[in-house]
């Protein structure tokens, strides 16, 4: 097999930077004490916490060209921030909003429309998502839930959206839409008229997903028949290689939350990290993260680079990563024992937010098999 | 909580058994700090230029060029000078490795004389006397003087700081050895061996250790082939009876031999855990072309496995990768065991799947007959897969247990309380065994 280069996987100095400033926001911000208190409330992303990590830390515009006022840096630096917004599983719509529904405008021709969002979303004062069911996979079939008319002033869409991210905060929607039998890209207001949006209870409260009911609602096109399908690929893309880093980051958090607990806790006259049938597990969960990481890198760097490489860095990511950060949460709850099961502990923070993520854009076995047709591994017939 | 990087050894503190994996405290380091002015990137070229244009390595063998290397500081650049080195800064070795390869010079055969460049060498340049530095070092290098490591015994494994070898000094005199080794690799090739040995029982096990540069064509060194599950023999059983050592030989001070060895082992980590290869260059090529050659064995089941091992096995070599890139920059971390663990597993993995891919082929053996072999596992595709399946058990085994390494990695990376042990404290001789 040809043999892709492997580009640099270690971090920039950039990237550190950004790390390092998130982390500071992040946490005065957003301690897990925060974040288990905001799951009880109606309110559930932190408003106060994306506005200043999007526009005043300039989130929101990481992968937006300069030209729409964005930082105009790329997919490492996304990974970056994903890595240390799964740590803290902050609830903010980064992923909805910055990666995806930014990823479907970028790759979108320019227009009015496009990069007017694009200057909203960059500077922060909007937030978007990709009105798709968050379960949809790099590959998968165009949706033709949401199907579009013309009329004299233009496009209006109807039809219905489950499991969408955000859906009930996005000020902007990017609705992938059937209309003549030919798939385009729309944006949608998300006060537009007759459109309902409805959050529903979702296995990860800090990022739950909601339904969109779309009924003759206006929508400007801002990707035609000969770009929609790919932009929509792309944005499913890079959303799902660069949820590889936040499943790296919340592994993390999960595996440094259990290590911190086995070496306090003491049952039989010892710390339970004592105990080699715990420090295998935690040695081993250790060593999976350092693969993940790995993985995650490489697939930001092929992203970044627009590798050739990047389908298939970013299966192996997806196939890989997710399943790690749910390990590293089952264990978190399983090492602390009792505590670990109760609802004041943040451990189930974490197991939710790898589980959810694990069914993103994708599952392990869905990569899997993705894969199997990228590098020529057929299945049985 | 996690860190990044694993502790330095402090032989003040409780003992462990298991060397630090970190590379950066080795004392071969030290020249970098003290020595490293004036010698940059251009310095380097400049002399590798030299080199090359004394001694054409075209026109002669690559022993003696290999010896002009050595003389001019070229060998190890962060060694000291007079070791094969130049006290420069060790990521100039690279510099050095792609000029010369540029101008057509034979590198040194890590392949030929693996336990010597990779492990005999730091500890010599670490803690040899300046004689044995100067005696030693450039036959190891050339390879005309192969080295062994004379430290596991039947009854010393994972625990190797409870090794029984004796070593017991005549008055002022020679050292006389006596005891078991096993798990030699090149034993019956090697000049030297590093031996580690114990010379007072009645201290606790890691304190009555030292550590000694043995000639293996002393009396009283017989080497014997140890066969293996596979058929062949790749290590060797070596016994020592009544080997005279002089004290010249000796590395580090008497009762030092616990810190000596570390260097060695923590060197054979590094080795271990190597840069990365090409994908599909191991076991998993070699099954997924026989999945894309053969359609008739294909079931969903194994496609399943197939497509797991194949992500793992991926993901495992961009951590190697990553690993190396780490090193070559100079910030290297404590992966290292985690790639060794994780190499084990799959392999095992991989090759079973071979095997059941393979179904009558399986059934099969290539050769069961004793013979000496190349150390490590052979060439993809010079045996049978049996072979390949067989050979991957020593995987886990070998060069430090997974289990071990899980520990390394509790101990020296997450830092989780240690075990409570009972074999520290007490002299030697008491221990059970």
């Amino acid at each position: 097999m040809s043999e892709p280069r492997i580009p640099s996987l270690l971090y920039g100095e950039v990237e550190e930077d950004l790390r390092a400033a998130l982390r500071e926001v992040l946490r005065d911000r957003c301690g897990w004490h925060e974040v288990l208190a905001r799951i009880d409330t109606e309110e559930a992303y932190d408003d106060g916490l994306w506005k200043a990590v999007a526009a005043e830390l300039g989130l929101a515009g990481l992968l937006i060209p300069e030209e729409f006022g964005g930082a105009g840096v790329g997919a490492r630096e996304v990974a970056v921030a994903l890595e240390e917004l799964g740590r803290a599983v902050a609830p903010v719509p980064f992923l909805a909003s910055a990666v995806l529904a930014t990823s479907a405008l970028l790759a979108c021709p320019a227009g009015e429309a496009r990069d007017a969002a694009l200057r909203v979303l960059a500077d922060g004062s909007r937030t978007a998502t990709l009105a798709v069911t968050a379960t949809t996979w790099p590959g998968a079939g165009f949706p033709l839930s949401v199907t579009g008319a013309r009329d004299a002033d233009g496009l209006l869409l109807t039809g219905a959206v489950t499991g969408v991210l955000a859906a009930d905060r996005a000020e902007l929607l990017v609705v992938p839409v059937v209309v003549a039998g030919e798939a385009q890209l729309a944006l949608v207001a998300g006060d537009a008229a007759h459109l309902a949006r409805r959050a529903v209870t979702s296995l990860d409260p800090t990022r739950p997903v909601g339904e969109l009911t779309l009924d003759q609602v206006r929508g400007r096109v801002v990707a035609g028949p000969e770009h929609a399908e790919a932009a929509l690929g792309h944005a499913l893309r890079q959303g799902a290689a660069l949820l590889a880093s936040e499943q790296l980051g919340v592994a993390e958090q999960a595996l440094a939350e259990a290590v911190a607990y086995l070496k306090v806790r003491h049952q039989f006259g010892r710390p339970i990290g004592s105990f080699q049938a715990l420090r295998h597990r935690a040695a081993d969960l250790w060593s999976d993260i350092a693969a993940a990481r790995a993985a995650a890198r490489y697939a930001a760097a092929c992203l970044a680079e627009d590798a050739a490489d990047a389908a298939v860095a970013t299966a192996l990511a997806q196939a890989y990563c997710g399943e790690v950060a749910v390990r590293a949460a089952e264990e978190c709850v399983q090492m602390h024992g009792g505590v670990g099961f109760t609802w004041e502990h943040p451990a189930h923070l974490y197991l939710k937010r790898a589980m959810a993520s694990a069914l993103l854009l994708g599952t392990a076995d869905r990569h899997r098999a993705t894969l199997g047709t990228l590098v020529d591994l057929p299945p049985a017939i | 909580m996690v860190r990044e990087r694993g502790d330095v050894s402090d032989t003040d503190s409780e003992p462990t058994d298991e060397p630090t994996d970190t590379p950066s405290h080795a004392p071969t380091d030290e020249p970098e700090r003290e020595a490293a002015d004036g010698i940059d990137e251009a310095g380097i070229r400049r002399r590798v230029a030299d080199l090359v244009a004394a001694h054409d390595p075209t026109t002669m063998s690559s022993v003696e060029f290999l010896g002009h290397r050595f003389d001019a500081g070229l060998a190890w650049v962060h060694f000291p000078v007079g070791c094969g080195g130049l006290g420069a800064s060790r990521a100039l070795q690279q510099v050095v490795e792609s000029a010369l390869i540029a101008a057509g010079a034979k590198t040194a055969s890590g392949y030929r004389n693996p336990i010597g460049l990779g492990m005999g060498a730091p500890t010599i340049a670490a803690h040899g006397a300046a004689r044995l530095r100067a005696e030693l070092l450039r036959p190891l290098w050339t390879g005309e003087e192969i080295w062994c490591q004379l430290f596991s015994e039947p009854g010393a494994g994972s625990d190797l700081a409870g090794l029984a070898t004796r070593a017991v000094r005549e008055g002022d005199g020679d050292w006389v050895v006596n005891g078991q080794k096993v798990w030699t690799s090149l034993a019956h090739k090697a000049r030297w061996a590093m031996l580690l040995a114990r010379t007072d029982p009645d201290l606790p096990k890691h304190q009555g250790l030292t550590y000694f540069f043995l000639d293996m064509t002393a009396p009283g060194v017989e080497v014997r082939p140890l066969r293996q599950a596979t058929g062949q023999a790749e290590f060797n059983e070596v016994f020592l009876t009544d080997v005279r050592i002089p004290d010249t030989h000796r590395a580090g001070e008497v009762g030092q031999g616990w810190a000596v060895s570390n260097t060695t082992l923590m060197n054979e980590r590094v080795a271990i855990g190597g840069a990365a290869s090409a994908r599909e260059a191991d076991a998993i090529g070699a099954v997924a072309r026989m999945w894309r050659d053969r359609p008739e064995l294909r079931t969903p089941g194994l496609h399943d496995r197939l497509l797991r091992a194949w992500v793992e096995c991926e993901v495992a070599r961009l951590g190697n990768e990553r690993i190396r890139q780490q090193l070559a920059a100079g910030t290297p971390g404590p992966e290292g065991s985690a790639a060794k663990i994780a190499y084990a597993r799959l392999n095992q993995d991989v090759t079973r799947l071979w095997l059941e891919l393979a179904g009558e082929e399986g059934l099969g053996y290539d050769d069961w007959a004793m013979r000496r072999s190349e150390l490590g596992q052979a060439t993809l595709g010079a045996r049978a897969p049996g072979y390949y399946y067989l050979r991957a058990k020593g995987n886990s085994i070998e060069g430090g247990t997974s289990e071990v390494l899980r520990n390394v990695i509790a101990d020296r990376v997450l830092d989780l309380p240690r075990e409570p042990r009972t074999d520290t404290k007490v002299p030697w001789k008491e221990m059970p065994r």
